[in-house]
């Protein structure tokens, strides 16, 4: 028992490995139901008129991806579906090649024009001061877009001096920019503000799901597998489900059977 | 000479502090684009603090070839790396640096092929690392240690498709912990937290704390 | 299992990788062209990282290192196409050179003073300057700091619901809420001692803490699981082709 306790680690590796590869390979599907937090953002863009504007941030960087792209495009391909305009941005300076691809690529499928539909704004970098500066006046803080273009007259931006004309703004996040989003953004500037974030930090935002400074939370692959099942576009993030939840049974095995050994070879001391 | 290396940046970040924190409460025009200039300022200024961490790295890394540390030819890599994506950066497909981004260049293929790729693989690595300490040392010895195992296999299986496979409770006891138990405790720990940033700032501001001026006079 | 044996493995899965590659772009499964050649790249990092999880070895550390070179020129680059040319350069130095219709905004040299300043850290003498600079954007960071956090983080987060709420389960998790932020608000107040009554109330504080700690740890398992999800994909998808 007490070589079980020390075995390799290079094994358990191998297990995970095979916890992962084998249901993506086999395919079986898992249901996914979407929770009332995920509906909170749903809902919300499913309210939006045509035509109204939509600021998502994509606030992270190649190190979150896996988790927030398949997050970003299902949101985007809710928005431009119902003929929403788009505007984007970032914080993070390593997010810029991933937000601007996928929203050049979604807008693309639906025919959306670039300048006219939706644009990106590039990369700011102060958070707070970024978003300050955004919510006095979005064209100090941006005055070309990522692009090179001005942002001044831009048909995209129609109707938008700063955030408080946003109909809603969602914050793709690897870090603590929702809570800035919330104190130097939503609180001051008063626009529903939605969240999306890795499942690291997702306990972490159910004190403002509560007090409602946030009017939903998309956390993690599951959070982009529910938004995508949602919009009945089930893609990446729904077929990592199952691997999911392999995996997921796997851990919890390791941590009991762990705990098993442990506490037999204690006894047998 | 102390007067402007230490005096003169202690009242700049108190008439900075004040000022910024008094402008929240007043509604006035002068006082909005006073907001709007500052905050246009912090920005351009935060953007050159990238070359601060560039010199840092490179520094680091300078130091290690030079002195030939064990490991030092790894440090050409870094080298190689930052400088072929700033010369393809700065080429900008022909367009040179002085006009706008390009788009498809071999700098935008730089990202996606290789800091894309390594980026994301890097933090996946950790998946293997948190199997492996599930097994070998996370141990419920304690009655709080227990309570804090017990929490996470409830939400580890709760919040996967297979958690309703396994018993159909366990998906609304994951949601009751996370909206419950979690949120207070979170709750307890952000106000805490918010208090103690209110403290630092408040000591910033009075120059009571001043580790921000680095070491020296 | 000895450097012999490691260099052995080592070459033959660099044969096996190259075999296979070389496989994919006979049969045009793979093109010849920026896109295939990058995702060779692509896997050949992915797969470089990964093998740090049989030992480390030199394979990783050269990946890592050219990463993180990479990464640093990304964001110089970014940084100056998104925050330096068209803050400073477009609205300060190309008036002076081109007729853009607008007049140059003199008031960008004082940011631009304070920007170079904070470089001058790394000098001997004049790193003091430096000083003003971090002066500058850390009073600005604290004074924005206050009223924001207070308003948000502090008067909004102590709106509690009614402890008679709709129904008795409402009710019991209202009271709930309000026993854990009470109770872990006592137990990080270390000013007083943790006994009698403030001891009682903190170990609730704690129980509080630890499920909120097992839930931190179940959903960190779920993002890291995640993470290692998305590249398998990426390798037996968008590499391999074996699923769509």
């Amino acid at each position: 028992m007490e070589r079980l306790l020390r075995v390799d680690r290079r094994i358990l590796f191998a297990f995970v490995a095979a916890a992962v590869t084998i249901p993506l390979l086999i395919k079986f599907d898992l249901p996914v139901i979407a929770t009332k937090e995920v509906k909170g953002i749903y809902n919300k863009i499913e309210s939006l008129p045509e035509g109204s504007h939509v600021l998502i941030a994509f606030d992270y960087d190649p190190a979150s991806k896996e988790e927030l792209q398949p997050m970003a495009i299902a949101l985007l391909h809710h928005c431009f579906k119902n003929n929403i305009k788009v505007i984007g941005m970032t914080l993070n300076p390593g997010g810029t090649g991933l937000a601007d691809s996928a929203i050049t690529e979604v807008g693309n499928e639906y025919g959306r024009k670039y300048k006219e539909d939706y644009v990106f704004l590039g990369y700011k970098t102060g958070v707070e001061l970024v978003m300050i500066n955004m919510g006095e006046n979005i064209y100090s803080a941006f005055p070309k877009d990522f692009k090179g273009n001005a942002t001044t007259d831009m048909p995209a931006l129609k109707d938008v001096q700063s955030l408080q004309d946003f109909d809603f703004v969602v914050d793709l996040a690897s870090g603590s920019s929702i809570e800035a989003w919330i104190a130097f953004g939503k609180e001051k500037y008063n626009f529903d503000l939605g969240a999306g974030c890795t499942a690291v930090i997702g306990p972490d935002m159910y004190p403002f799901l509560q007090s409602k400074q946030i009017e939903g939370l998309m956390s993690g692959l599951k959070g982009a597998a529910e938004y995508e099942t949602l919009i009945e576009r089930k893609s990446s993030a729904v077929a990592g489900m199952s691997p999911q939840s392999v995996v997921h049974v796997l851990v919890v095995l390791f941590v009991i059977f762990g705990n098993f050994l442990y506490f037999m070879t204690g006894r047998k001391k | 000479m102390n007067f402007f290396k230490r005096t003169i940046p202690l009242i700049i970040a108190f008439i900075m502090g004040i000022m910024m924190a008094f402008q929240y409460y007043v509604p006035h025009e002068a006082s909005q684009s006073l907001l709007k200039v500052v905050t246009r300022w912090g920005i351009t200024i935060a953007g050159f603090a990238v070359f601060i961490g560039a010199y840092s790295l490179f520094h680091l890394h300078w130091n290690k070839i030079k002195r030939k540390v064990p490991g030092w030819g790894y440090s050409n890599f870094v080298f190689f790396g930052a400088g072929i994506t700033v010369i393809f950066g700065l080429y900008n497909g022909g367009e040179f640096f002085l006009h706008d981004k390009q788009e498809g260049t071999m700098f935008d293929w730089m990202y996606f092929n290789v800091q894309v790729p390594a980026g994301a693989t890097m933090f996946s690595i950790l998946a293997f690392f948190m199997a492996s300490a599930a097994y070998r040392t996370f141990r419920a010895r304690t009655s709080e240690a227990t309570i804090l195992l017990v929490a996470a296999v409830i939400v580890m299986l709760g919040r996967v498709p297979v958690g309703a496979l396994i018993w159909e409770f366990l998906p609304p006891i994951a949601d009751w912990i996370m909206s419950v138990p979690n949120m207070a405790a979170k709750r307890g720990i952000l106000i805490g937290v918010s208090i103690g940033a209110i403290a630092t700032s408040l000591r910033i501001i009075f120059g009571i704390e001043r580790a921000y001026l680095g070491g020296g006079d | 299992m000895d450097k012999k044996t490691d260099v052995s493995i080592l070459t033959w899965i660099l044969v096996a990788f190259c075999i296979v590659n070389i496989f994919f772009l006979v049969t045009g499964k793979l093109g010849f062209d920026a896109k295939g050649l990058g995702i060779i790249t692509a896997v050949a990092l992915t797969l470089a990282m990964y093998s740090f999880l049989y030992k480390d070895n030199p394979v990783f550390k050269i990946a890592e290192n050219l990463f993180v070179g990479v990464a640093m020129g990304y964001w110089i680059i970014i940084t100056w196409f998104n925050i330096l040319k068209p803050d400073v350069y477009e609205q300060l130095i190309v008036p002076f050179f081109k007729d853009t219709g607008n007049a140059p905004q003199y008031i960008v040299i004082i940011p631009t003073i304070l920007g170079i300043f904070m470089l001058l850290r790394f000098s001997d003498k004049l790193s003091w300057l430096s000083r003003w600079s971090f002066a500058f954007v850390v009073g600005l960071g604290a004074g924005i700091t206050i009223p924001n956090f207070i308003h948000a983080f502090i008067l909004k987060q102590l709106t509690f619901d009614s402890l008679i709420a709709g129904s008795l389960p409402d009710s019991i998790n209202n009271f709930l809420i309000l026993l854990g932020v009470v109770s872990v608000l006592i137990y990080f107040f270390f000013s007083l001692e943790h006994k009698g009554v403030i001891g009682g109330v903190s170990r609730i504080g704690v129980w509080f803490l630890m499920i909120a700690f097992g839930a931190s740890f179940g959903f960190t398992v779920m993002a890291r699981m995640s993470l290692l999800i998305g590249r398998i994909q990426f390798l037996i998808r968008d590499w391999l082709g074996i699923i769509q």
